[in-house]
């Protein structure tokens, strides 16, 4: 992404950002409450349109007008918010969108046992376990919920995948069992974005960090090269960056 | 709670514990009924009744569908009268054979619809406010059609419509083909599962790229068809098309919605409960009938009926998370 700007109303949520991520890279996304993390991956998904600046995708530019061009590009997102649909179940949250159906024209109508069991292959390679595949997903754990989004991502072989805290309110456990996926993603040869407000986590699975303050990029390191205490002081202003390394 | 497989699949999980609330109200009703009405299990009024469900009935259909997604429709009962009307002065003044006379009305019921979903979904008005003036609007246009004044006695064929197969009316089949057909769409298709899942989280359903305005804009006119076609029963009924036909029936349709368990909220609820909700009203309506009790305190009657079943399926919801 380059020189990307984005505006809703008067606050200027991001203001020319070069963002790169290279193939088989994490990147940690770091910057405080409202610094446009968020707003800057929601435009590689397809949610908002840059105000200015363009994306270059494997070399090519490219717009990105909804959700669906950013997936058949190759880039899928796992939310903040989440995004599951309560009052579904397991498999119907995987397939949403994209629900395997029996091919009998117009009808649409959709092959459950073929959804059940791709379900369960998914949530196997994953290594998770799920007693009861039927009931919504509203009864289910922070750290399955967020296996099940994750699932929902994986399920198309992204390219490019774009985490929005996928570890906020987990138990440190299954905090652990996302970071350890997000290795496993990159092995696999997957490009991953990774927010996260707990620095720690964000080191432990990131190539390189870019730090975002008030909609603006000030700093973007090797995360061999720096430390978490640099890091805060850039994402809360305390000190200029130092020269060299924005 | 267990349930098999299939039973588990036609309902929904979610749905499961909540179609036990009307399950059991219709049970309890229907014995009271018996008990304090000698009249009440009669062939002859158990004939009337079911007649008079099929109306209500139809409506709910169109209502539980725009309830799912989260939205409401208030302008079931006075498309009844528009497309009731609209088919009557096909048939009656434009001299069109009857199927078509039928076709004109549903169109016409699925034009009313259509604005309704247009402006939902396109323009963002809430449902609530659209279909209230559509509510009013649907009124006026029967009103100006009709002139005022009930369009009645139809050639022969209209009264198939209204009449009996052995002791069953075929008013009755016609309900009972609509809820199957409904509930097989909703349980098995890509349609149904995005009714479902739009009124459960509308975000998470646009970020995958459903396209969420055609599903709105569908519930709408299937509301309106099936409002439309609440009318063409009524017109055979009674033959006569009344303009002051279906008013305030979007209360009972959206009470049969609510006591068959369907949340107000969207993403929950079933047909088969809204079956039974509609049973409710019609042996409420029925009952205190048979018991002698004014029509001005019925209203008051089905009003109480739709809080008390609000609040105690509200608990329900909360208990289930
Ligand atoms: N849809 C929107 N409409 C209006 N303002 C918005 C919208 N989305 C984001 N903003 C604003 O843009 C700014 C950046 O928000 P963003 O969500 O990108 O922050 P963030 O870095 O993800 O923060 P957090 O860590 O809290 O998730 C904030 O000031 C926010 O209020
Ligand atoms: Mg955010």
């Amino acid at each position: 992404m380059k020189g990307v700007s984005k505006r809703f109303g008067g606050v200027h949520a991001l203001e020319k950002v070069d963002f790169s991520l290279g193939k088989d890279e994490v990147v940690g996304l770091i910057g405080d409450n409202g610094a446009g993390k968020s707003t800057l991956i929601k435009m590689l998904a397809g949610v908002y349109r840059p105000d200015d600046g363009e994306i270059l995708f494997e070399g090519r530019q490219v717009e990105i007008h909804n959700p669906k061009e950013a997936k058949s590009l190759g880039i899928e997102t796992v939310y903040q918010e989440l995004a599951l649909v309560d009052n579904l179940d397991i498999p119907a949250n995987i397939f949403l969108g994209r629900e395997p159906t029996f091919r009998i024209p117009w009808l649409g109508i959709i092959d459950g046992q073929e959804m059940e069991r791709h379900a369960r292959q998914i949530l196997e390679r994953l290594k998770i376990k799920i007693n009861s595949m039927h009931s919504p997903v509203l009864n289910l754990s922070g750290g399955q919920r967020q296996a099940v989004a994750i699932s929902r991502a994986l399920y198309s072989n992204p390219k490019v995948m774009i985490m929005d805290e996928p570890t906020a309110a987990l138990a440190v456990k299954e905090v652990n069992k996302v970071l350890d996926l997000i290795v496993q993603l990159k092995k696999s040869g997957v490009s991953v974005i990774f927010i996260s407000h707990t620095l720690q986590n964000t080191f432990s699975v990131s190539d390189r960090v870019v730090i975002l303050r008030k909609g603006q990029k000030v700093g973007d390191i090797a995360t061999d090269k720096t430390t978490p205490d640099e890091v805060v002081k850039l994402m809360v202003g305390a000190e200029e960056a130092p020269t060299g390394v924005v | 709670m267990e349930t098999t497989g299939r039973f588990k699949l036609f309902i929904g999980a979610a749905n499961r514990n909540r179609i036990l609330f009307p399950f059991f109200s219709l049970i309890t009703l229907i014995v009271v009924s018996a008990i304090v009405s000698p009249y009440f299990l009669t062939v002859i009024n158990i004939k009337h009744l079911l007649a008079q469900v099929a109306i209500v009935a139809v409506l709910a259909v169109g209502e539980t569908y725009v309830i799912l997604t989260g939205g409401i429709d208030l302008a079931p009962g006075s498309l009844l009268a528009l497309g009731g009307a609209a088919t009557a002065a096909l048939i009656k003044w434009v001299g069109l054979p009857i199927p078509i006379g039928i076709l004109g009305g549903l169109f016409i019921g699925a034009l009313a619809g259509a604005a309704n979903g247009l402006l939902v979904a396109r323009v963002r008005i809430p449902s609530f406010i659209v279909t209230l003036a559509m509510l009013a609007i649907g009124r006026g246009a029967t009103l100006v059609l009709t002139n005022g004044r009930p369009i009645t006695g139809f050639p022969h064929g209209v009264s198939v419509i209204a009449s009996y197969i052995g002791p069953i009316p075929v008013l009755i089949i016609i309900v009972f083909v609509v809820y199957v057909l409904a509930q097989l769409v909703l349980s098995y298709t890509k349609l149904g599962r995005y009714i479902y899942a739009i009124g459960g989280n509308e975000q998470a359903v646009r970020i995958v790229g459903i396209n969420v305005n055609r599903v709105k804009l569908f519930v709408f006119i299937f509301s309106g068809v099936c409002a439309a076609l609440g009318g063409i029963m009524m017109d055979a009924r009674l033959d006569s098309a009344t303009p002051t036909a279906g008013q305030g029936y979007e209360l009972d349709a959206i009470a049969a919605s609510v006591l068959g368990g369907v949340s107000f909220t969207g993403g929950v609820g079933s047909l088969t409960g809204t079956f039974m909700g509609a049973l409710i009203m019609t042996i409420l309506g029925n009952l205190l009938n048979l018991l002698g009790v004014a029509a001005f305190y019925q209203y008051i009657a089905k009003g109480m009926i739709l809080i008390i079943a609000a609040i105690s399926l509200s608990r329900g919801v909360r208990y289930a998370k």
